[in-house]
């Protein structure tokens, strides 16, 4: 009985808390979806059953930000996951000052987005230090922020630099839970460094590899900050940074439509998880 | 001959390692210096790393002309402080309970924390604006703190870390006479530091650089946090980089020092991921 008592003592804040910011948003959201939300002075709802659903597929700009969204995931998320991998192997190759270099590289995880954003906004500037460095070793140089055809390519750049060190630690952790006699057998075998990456590193590192790639999958279709500041909360030049998440702001702030903004939001998740369990059969139903 | 064999691919390393070092730190470089330069020389197009006339005008600026700059300060200190310490808590707490006390409903409850980790954060977003909406919390510090309060992540972490811990100690100390709450905050909290600080700064961090809620919940400019500061700052001084730059080093100084303090707990926490996670 007592226990009882305590147990929900210790739980009461996670319960209020969950319930009304988590569980009841989720109830909520679904509700919403399927209403026509007005704003005007107190809070009116029409529903309109799946009409905000019909809306969305008719919708140009749903198409461009899904667009984007999936060519930032398809560049970021395996660049941002090799570039990892190679930094811990380096990392773990048996250097000295290991923690320092580690320390060192995880700093742009560290940094916040924004200021991380701003920094770049100022490198990547039509005389900005990138281009000056382009244009020093005889590169063409870019309209980073200005071109449609270069801007969302200027935050996978960022994205991949700022990420891939988050999940270098993770790798590293990884590897040094591999057992070395493994490697020693291996050499006895006549095995060398790049066959006993291959034969033994890669696939012992496939759970970790499958949370990488998962979270990292997650992580980029919610890209919401960079391109906010980017453009202005735009989405622009053209769209060309326009993401689903950003969609969804422009969706509740610029033209009060709750009900839409949930569809998108019901639409972003959807993706999510479609292709994380697609992965997870990639992978062969690993688990973390 | 032998040596140049041993050698060289350890040399190849360095030398990677090294270009790696300066691709990480080169725009960090780049930001700081600017923050020490009068305009002048930022836009004379010299891609100068010292500066030539070091200054410090831009933090004078940004903190004696920028009257919300110290405001913007304040509230981001206030909102991730009281969201890291109430996470510790009430995480803990929660963790605890799944992990070590029998209740009623234990399993629904851990059920409920294992679907709330699959929730994608953006299906929660609107409704959560139009319910603090509804009770008046928009544009407010408990607007910011109470959803961000609890997180099903850590409460899932801590109860992994509790579940593997001595019962012994526990059982020692309730025969001490102690109850369930001392031996919770004189026994099981202590023992729980390194996990606590990992959660620190996961926390800390989180709220510190959070841009999407603020941006959603916080319309005042006296209310803003720094990320939404710094955002206004780059309308209002479009072309203003040293002083962009400088309220940029002042931003990630707190970040830094957290993690620089708690680093060794995070390095153990990653081994909880990657390994046994």
């Amino acid at each position: 009985m007592t226990e009882n008592l305590a147990g929900y003592l210790f739980m009461i804040p996670t319960i209020l808390v969950l319930g009304t910011f988590v569980v009841l948003p989720i109830l909520y959201a679904v509700f919403l979806s399927l209403h026509k939300v007005q704003l005007l002075g107190g809070i009116e709802y029409d529903f309109i059953g799946f009409r905000n659903f019909n809306r969305l597929i008719a919708d140009e700009r749903v198409w461009i930000a899904l667009k984007n969204t999936a060519e930032y995931v398809a560049i970021v998320v395996p660049t941002q996951t090799v570039l990892a991998l190679i930094l811990a192997v380096t990392l773990n190759a048996g250097i000295r000052g290991k923690n320092w270099w580690r320390i060192l590289y995880f700093l742009p995880t560290v940094t916040s987005s924004a200021v991380l954003t701003l920094i770049f906004m100022w490198i990547y500037n039509t005389d900005g230090l990138l281009n000056d460095f382009l244009a020093f070793v005889g590169l063409p140089t870019y309209n980073w922020l200005g071109d449609p055809a270069v801007a969302l390519k200027g935050i996978m750049i960022m994205n991949i630099w700022s990420t891939a060190p988050f999940y270098m630690v993770i790798y590293l952790a990884a590897l040094q839970d591999i057992p070395q006699k493994l490697y020693e057998a291996a050499e006895l075998d006549g095995a060398n460094g790049w066959q006993k990456f291959i034969y033994i590193t890669i696939p012992l590192l496939k759970p970790v590899t499958f949370f990488v790639v998962a979270v990292g999958i997650i992580g980029t279709f919610q890209l919401f900050d960079q391109s906010y500041i980017f453009s202005g909360g735009t989405g622009g030049p053209n769209n060309a940074t326009l993401t689903l998440v950003l969609l969804i702001y422009q969706a509740v702030f610029r033209n009060l439509q709750m009900g839409y903004a949930a569809a998108i939001a019901f639409l972003l998740a959807a993706v999510i998880i479609i292709i994380t369990l697609m992965q997870q059969r990639f992978f062969g139903g690993e688990r973390i | 001959m032998n040596i140049s064999r041993v050698s060289w691919p350890k040399v190849l390393l360095y030398v990677l390692l090294t270009i790696y070092a300066f691709i990480t730190l080169i725009p960090f470089l780049w930001a700081l210096s600017a923050s020490f330069k009068p305009l002048s020389e930022i836009v004379s197009g010299e891609p100068n790393f010292l500066p030539k006339n070091f200054t410090l005008n831009n933090y004078r600026q940004i903190f004696v002309q920028e009257p919300l700059f110290w405001r913007w300060l304040f509230n981001s200190v206030i909102i991730a402080v009281s969201v890291t310490l109430l996470n510790l808590l009430f995480n803990s707490m929660a963790g605890y309970a799944l992990a070590r006390l029998h209740f009623v409903g234990k399993r629904f409850w851990f059920f409920v924390i294992l679907a709330v980790l699959a929730v994608p954060a953006q299906i929660t977003l609107i409704p959560t604006f139009l319910i603090l909406k509804a009770i008046g919390w928009l544009n407010s510090y408990q607007g910011m703190i109470v959803p961000s309060m609890i997180n099903a992540t850590f409460i899932f972490m801590m109860r992994q870390f509790f579940v593997n811990f001595p019962k012994e100690l526990e059982e020692a100390a309730q025969l001490d006479g102690l109850n369930t709450f001392g031996i919770f905050r004189h026994i099981v909290l202590p023992l729980a530091k390194p996990a606590l600080a990992a959660q620190a700064i996961f926390v800390f961090m989180g709220s510190w650089n959070n841009f999407l809620l603020p941006v959603v919940i916080l319309f005042d400019p006296e209310m803003f946090t720094l990320p939404l500061g710094l955002n206004t700052f780059k309308g209002q001084y479009i072309s203003y980089w040293n002083y962009i730059m400088a309220a940029s080093m002042i931003f990630t100084l707190p970040a830094l020092g957290i993690y620089a303090f708690f680093n060794r707990y995070f390095i153990q926490s990653a081994t909880f991921t990657g390994g046994k996670g």
